[in-house]
């Protein structure tokens, strides 16, 4: 099998105690929760960080009341019914049973951008000769561009972007507030505006109406080539898209365009329209792009007409596979 | 019968569900050392130098083997010995293994894979068939029919093309299967070792552990006699496991170098490399037909994309053609075939070896007849079904056929009459057939030897020891043979103990492939049985003073009606009377009527039947395809255990349904302006998409027993034959649900949704290969058919039309 790199490991059991670790190490240091998203990286060496600083031992970011702490699992998320229902449909179609029952919600808000040509092993890379993102000089998805177009592949950051959710970073500086959008950035290299020596502990979220539609070819494991999030705020509905850029995304123009207006056919054709215009898919994943770009428009009225209370379970079991949350 | 036919918990069950079954992974030996291979990151080089100083010196390591080390070549075929262990000068695949690294374990044989320094010289990689033909040069081998073109054959079984003129309608389409691999859950593995003796033992994941051992005597240059290949509990084979893999070969040598056991076991991308998995096959078919229905004549042409090395590519080839005669009528068939070398990993034999492929075709081209001829799909079929016990054009014999009962059964279960064509927009049905092969008819290196052996010992605690050379695959070998010896001998099926895959124990059998182990087995195994049977008799029949051929066998007694001894006292009795008791059963396939070069791919003892109806669910804005329910009737001739032979049918139509919608073993080339690149697109199990148990839809599995007389109680195949008809029952099932055609392998919902937007501008709804490349097929070998005046052998050119 493929083994892990040698690396130090580091298990805080308080936050400062955790925050002080990564101000001395510095980025050679990495932050490891749940582990399902960093160890496979680690295994292929996407990334051989020298030093691991576990958060699992810490309780304040286990904290499950209004705010969320962000070791809070995707199972409990799932299993918490007064947490808005877009965010339980979005942690309940990550990966499978077992990774959510060790992946955070902090982990799947940090994860790491993917793509074709940069998940793979070692010896994959090489024959490749790298890329851009990770020991090479070429992004081999769009051979002219100077940025990566790695694949924002979170599926709670769209449902907790629509819903106007805010994070907290924690540093041995101190801590700061920002809104979830203000923590992405588009490009698939530097896709967080965190700092290397930040710890992301707490998620603000109220409760509204609110649905998340997820593409992915199977009903388990895969990760979206297409997330819509949908949610219903100050009486206007707000969509928020995954899985088609850098960064999962408030799609501005749409939701200009949704304010203070009815859910009515049309004017749900008309938002998938705009949306769909938004949405830049790669050839850097599963299904082929054209078809991802143009089923946008499709997955934006299930996830409007579920919001406006149309009965959709069907439509759902059939993309789904299954009902989630 | 008292076994036969009823529903059991498999022998090796226990072991399995409790976790106690030995796979190769986990053997750990005293001593024990860990291999890994260095493979080639490019896709087509010169190896210049290869300097393994470096990571002899890096602590930990023992031993370095490379090229130099393996002068002698191998490969499954005799006709293709083409593959060197670890490669000497010349790499075709991004994968291919030159060097191997031996050290304390495997995190530091990995390190000391990074310090061996190899120059390569790339070459300009060939990257897909059209490619191969048009590009004669760089050769990536020096054999071949010429270029880049390994095989051609071609035949003419009656003058095809005149029949197909003379039709009413002719049919013809282009028609393209992709690639895929095998996905067994278990990573290939092996331990090898050296006994007390000195000789060498290796225990391997493999299907074959017969042909294992021949290619080990071959490279290593040792006595096969030194040599014993154990084949252990494969967690899954589905022909991945068929070849001889070249980590068997180092791992064997490098035990023999170092006297110390050494293990590897592949990691999932390696498998991937390893391949040997469905050759992606371009197919044209030209197939004629009366107004009523009757085909006259079929031209069928197919391009075979074989990858870096021969593997079975030679059988694989001539298989996309050699059974498309055993379900229809057919009068005329012609068939030509091309394999060619690309520097992509070895393709080889999947589930269905290379069958699948033209089935898809001919399955979907009848499809598009019968709604041309306005006539039902079901009734079409069962109007041309070929007749038990009959000749095809192509010279094989047919013996029992339940295709007419298959098809009755699903059409009557999926009330296809009534919802057939008939199903609201965006719903529909689709039916296929299917027929394999129960054995090949023919080993694959020339011999006159059984195809398979049993020995059974006897002794007198009533202990029944069966040795087979056949292999438990997770296919439920060593339960049929303890089922099929139990039934002879009366007893319960567990008090027989099943030694199997071992060469230095049990008699040759030549492998798990092929569909080949229970009749073949079988048949050998009811011989051993037999002889003891009457033996045990015998004996019995002295004590209960009656004639031996009234002694009945059943329930762990032998009985003369109301008298009767446990089995264990009547063994004991025929001990004393004959000396201790074993006996040898052995299997040779009846001879083949075809006599003419390349007559020896296709013949069977017997062939089974499939029949399957699939609903498929397809949305018209997003193209997205939902498979609600398949009903399947296969026919097995005589069912041994139910339970195992359900399974081979699900697993079928899983296997079948994933090849279908989601798999897909394809490769990046990047731009050649800034790379020679030549990849697998993505070699993980996460990637490679294959369905889930949440894509399984709901199963009808109807078994159909019509007894064949080759078969052991009269049982036929059912590993591999309910995959054909799956893949081209959902393109049909999806025709009937939207109305367009995909005519090639995976159906995707991008391709849906292209063939919709082409069918809403009025283009032609079809979405599938535009043309067929020119092929220099060589002159056809003309073989007349039976009905022509033929004899089986091939009439020289000037006499052919004589004959007709």
């Amino acid at each position: 099998m493929m083994r892990l790199p040698w690396f130090d490991y580091r298990a805080p059991r308080t936050l400062s105690e955790a925050a002080r670790i990564l101000a001395g190490e510095g980025p050679n240091a990495a932050l490891i929760a749940g582990g399902t998203d960093l160890l496979p990286n680690m295994k292929r060496r996407q990334s051989a960080p020298k030093v691991l600083v576990s958060l699992r031992r810490i309780p304040e970011l286990k904290r499950n009341g209004a705010v969320l702490g962000a070791g809070i699992t995707l199972t409990e998320i799932v299993r918490k019914p007064e947490l808005p229902r877009g965010l339980r449909q979005a942690a309940a179609q990550v990966a499978t049973v077992h990774l959510r029952n060790m992946g955070t919600i902090g982990g799947n808000l940090c994860l790491d951008t993917r793509c074709n040509y940069y998940n793979q092993n070692y010896e994959w890379r090489k024959a490749i000769d790298f890329c851009l993102k990770k020991d090479g000089d070429i992004c081999w998805v769009a051979t002219a561009s100077k940025r990566c177009v790695a694949m924002s592949s979170t599926d709670c950051a769209p449902a907790l972007l629509a819903l106007g959710a805010r994070v907290t970073l924690v540093s041995a500086n101190g801590e700061r507030e920002l809104p979830l959008e203000e923590l992405y950035n588009n490009d698939g290299i530097d896709y967080l505006h965190r700092r290397p020596d930040e710890i992301l502990t707490e998620v603000h979220c109220a409760n509204a109406p609110s649905t998340y539609w997820k593409l992915r070819r199977r009903g388990a494991f895969d990760f979206p080539v297409l997330g819509v999030a949908a949610a219903l705020i100050d009486g206007s509905a707000r969509l928020a898209l995954g899985a088609v850029a850098s960064r999962p995304f408030l799609v501005a123009k749409a939701n200009d365009f949704l304010r203070g207006k009815q859910l009515t056919d049309d004017v749900i054709d008309e938002a998938g329209r705009i949306a769909a215009s938004r949405a830049k898919p790669m050839d850097n994943a599963d299904l082929d792009l054209y078809w991802r770009k143009e089923v946008t428009a499709a997955f934006v009225a299930y996830a409007l007409r579920e919001l406006r209370g149309d009965d959709l379970r069907e439509t759902r079991s059939r993309i789904a596979r299954y009902e989630p949350a | 019968m008292n076994v036969v036919g009823k529903p059991r918990r498999r022998v090796d069950g226990r072991a399995k569900v409790t976790g106690q079954t030995r796979f190769a992974d986990d053997f750990a030996l005293p001593r024990m050392v860990h291999l890994k291979l260095l493979r080639s990151p490019h896709a087509h080089a010169l190896i210049e130098s290869l300097d393994v100083a470096r990571a002899q010196a890096h602590p930990g390591v023992h031993l370095v083997l490379t090229g130099k080390d393996f002068p002698v070549t191998f490969g499954i075929l005799p006709v293709t010995q083409d593959e060197y262990a670890l490669a000497p000068e010349h790499v075709r695949y991004v994968g291919d293994p030159v060097a191997g690294v031996v050290a304390r374990d495997e995190q530091t044989a990995t390190e000391a894979l990074d310090l061996i320094e190899v120059r390569y010289r790339p070459l300009e990689p060939i990257a897909t068939p059209e490619e191969a033909l048009a590009k004669p040069e760089p050769r990536i081998h020096a054999y071949g029919e010429r270029g880049n073109i390994h095989r051609l054959q071609a035949f003419q079984f009656g003058d095809a093309d005149a029949a197909i003129a003379a039709s009413d309608h002719v049919f013809e389409d282009i028609f393209f299967y992709e690639g895929n691999t095998h996905l067994p859950i278990e990573q290939h593995a092996c331990v090898a070792a050296l006994d007390a003796d000195g000789k060498l033992t290796l225990w391997s994941s493999t299907q074959v552990p017969h042909y294992v051992h021949r290619a080990l005597a071959r490279v290593l240059r040792m006595p096969a006699s030194q040599i014993r290949v154990i084949a252990t509990p494969n967690g899954g084979g589905f022909g991945g496991k068929t070849d001889i893999c070249n980590h068997e070969l180092v791992a064997a040598k490098a035990a023999l170098v170092l006297g110390r056991p050494v293990k590897i076991c592949l990691n999932r991308e390696e498998v991937f490399y390893m391949h040997r998995g469905r050759h992606p096959v371009l197919m044209k078919f030209r197939t004629g037909v009366t107004k009523d229905g009757k085909l006259t004549g079929m031209h069928l042409q197919t391009l075979v994309d074989g990858g870096a090395y021969g593997s079975y590519g030679v059988a694989s080839t001539f298989y996309t053609g050699a059974l498309q005669t055993v379900t229809y009528e057919l009068p005329r068939y012609q068939f030509e075939a091309a394999r060619v070398f690309t520097n992509k990993p070895p393709c080889g034999p999947k589930r269905g070896h290379g069958t699948p492929q033209p089935r898809y075709g001919q399955e979907i081209q009848l499809d598009k007849i019968a709604e041309r001829l306005d006539k039902d799909p079901a009734e079409l079929r069962l109007a041309m079904l070929a007749k038990p016990n009959s000749l095809t054009a192509n010279w094989l014999r047919i013996g029992s056929i339940g295709l007419e009962q298959c098809i009755k059964t699903v059409v009557e279960r999926s009330d296809w009459k009534n919802r057939y064509r008939k199903l609201p927009q965006g719903r529909g049905l689709g039916l296929a057939c299917g027929a394999y092969l129960c054995g090949a008819g023919l080993p694959i290196y020339w011999n006159k030897m059984p195809q398979s052996g049993v020995q059974l010992l006897l002794d007198r605690s009533g202990q029944v020891t069966l040795f087979c050379g056949a292999t438990e695959i997770g296919q439920g070998s060593d339960d049929v043979l303890a089922a099929i010896v139990s039934e002879v001998l009366g007893i319960d099926p567990y008090e027989v103990r099943c030694v199997t895959g071992d060469t230095g124990m049990t008699p040759v059998d030549l492998g798990s492939y092929s569909s080949r182990v229970t009749l073949m087995a079988g048949n050998a195994a009811i011989q051993a049985a037999q002889k003891l049977k009457s033996m045990l008799a015998e004996a019995a029949a002295e004590d209960l003073e009656v004639a031996p051929e009234r002694i009945s066998f059943a329930n762990g007694r032998v009985s003369f009606e109301s008298h009767s001894l446990t089995f264990a006292e009547a063994v004991v009795l025929a001990e004393a009377k004959f000396g201790t008791l074993g006996a040898v059963g052995s299997y040779s396939p009846p001879r083949a009527p075809g006599k003419y070069k390349g007559a020896g791919v296709g013949p069977s003892p017997a062939y089974s039947y499939t029949a399957c109806v699939v609903e498929a669910q397809v949305d018209p804005r997003t193209g997205w395809i939902t498979i609600p329910k398949i009903w399947i009737a296969h026919d097995i001739g005589r069912t041994i255990n139910p339970v195992l032979a359900r399974g081979q049918v699900e697993g079928s139509v899983y296997m079948g349904l994933s090849e279908a919608l989601m798999e897909e073993q394809v490769f990046r080339r990047l731009p050649p302006k800034l790379s020679r690149a030549l990849v697998h697109k993505m070699p993980s199990l996460l990637e490679y998409k294959s369905i889930t148990s949440l894509e399984m839809p709901e199963m009808d599995t109807v078994l159909i027993e019509d007894p064949d007389p080759n078969g052991p109680f009269g049982a036929k195949e059912v590993g591999q034959g309910p995959l054909l008809p799956v893949p081209p029952a959902v393109a049909n099932a999806i025709y009937d649900a939207v109305g367009v055609r995909i005519d090639e392998i995976p159906i995707t919902p991008d391709k849906v949704m292209r063939a919709l937007e082409k069918k809403a501008k009025g283009e032609a709804p079809r979405v599938g290969p535009e043309r067929f490349p020119d092929v220099p097929y060589p002159q056809p070998l003309i073989v007349p058919p039976a009905w022509e005046g033929g004899d089986g052998s091939e009439v020289k050119r000037h006499d052919a039309a004589a004959v007709v």
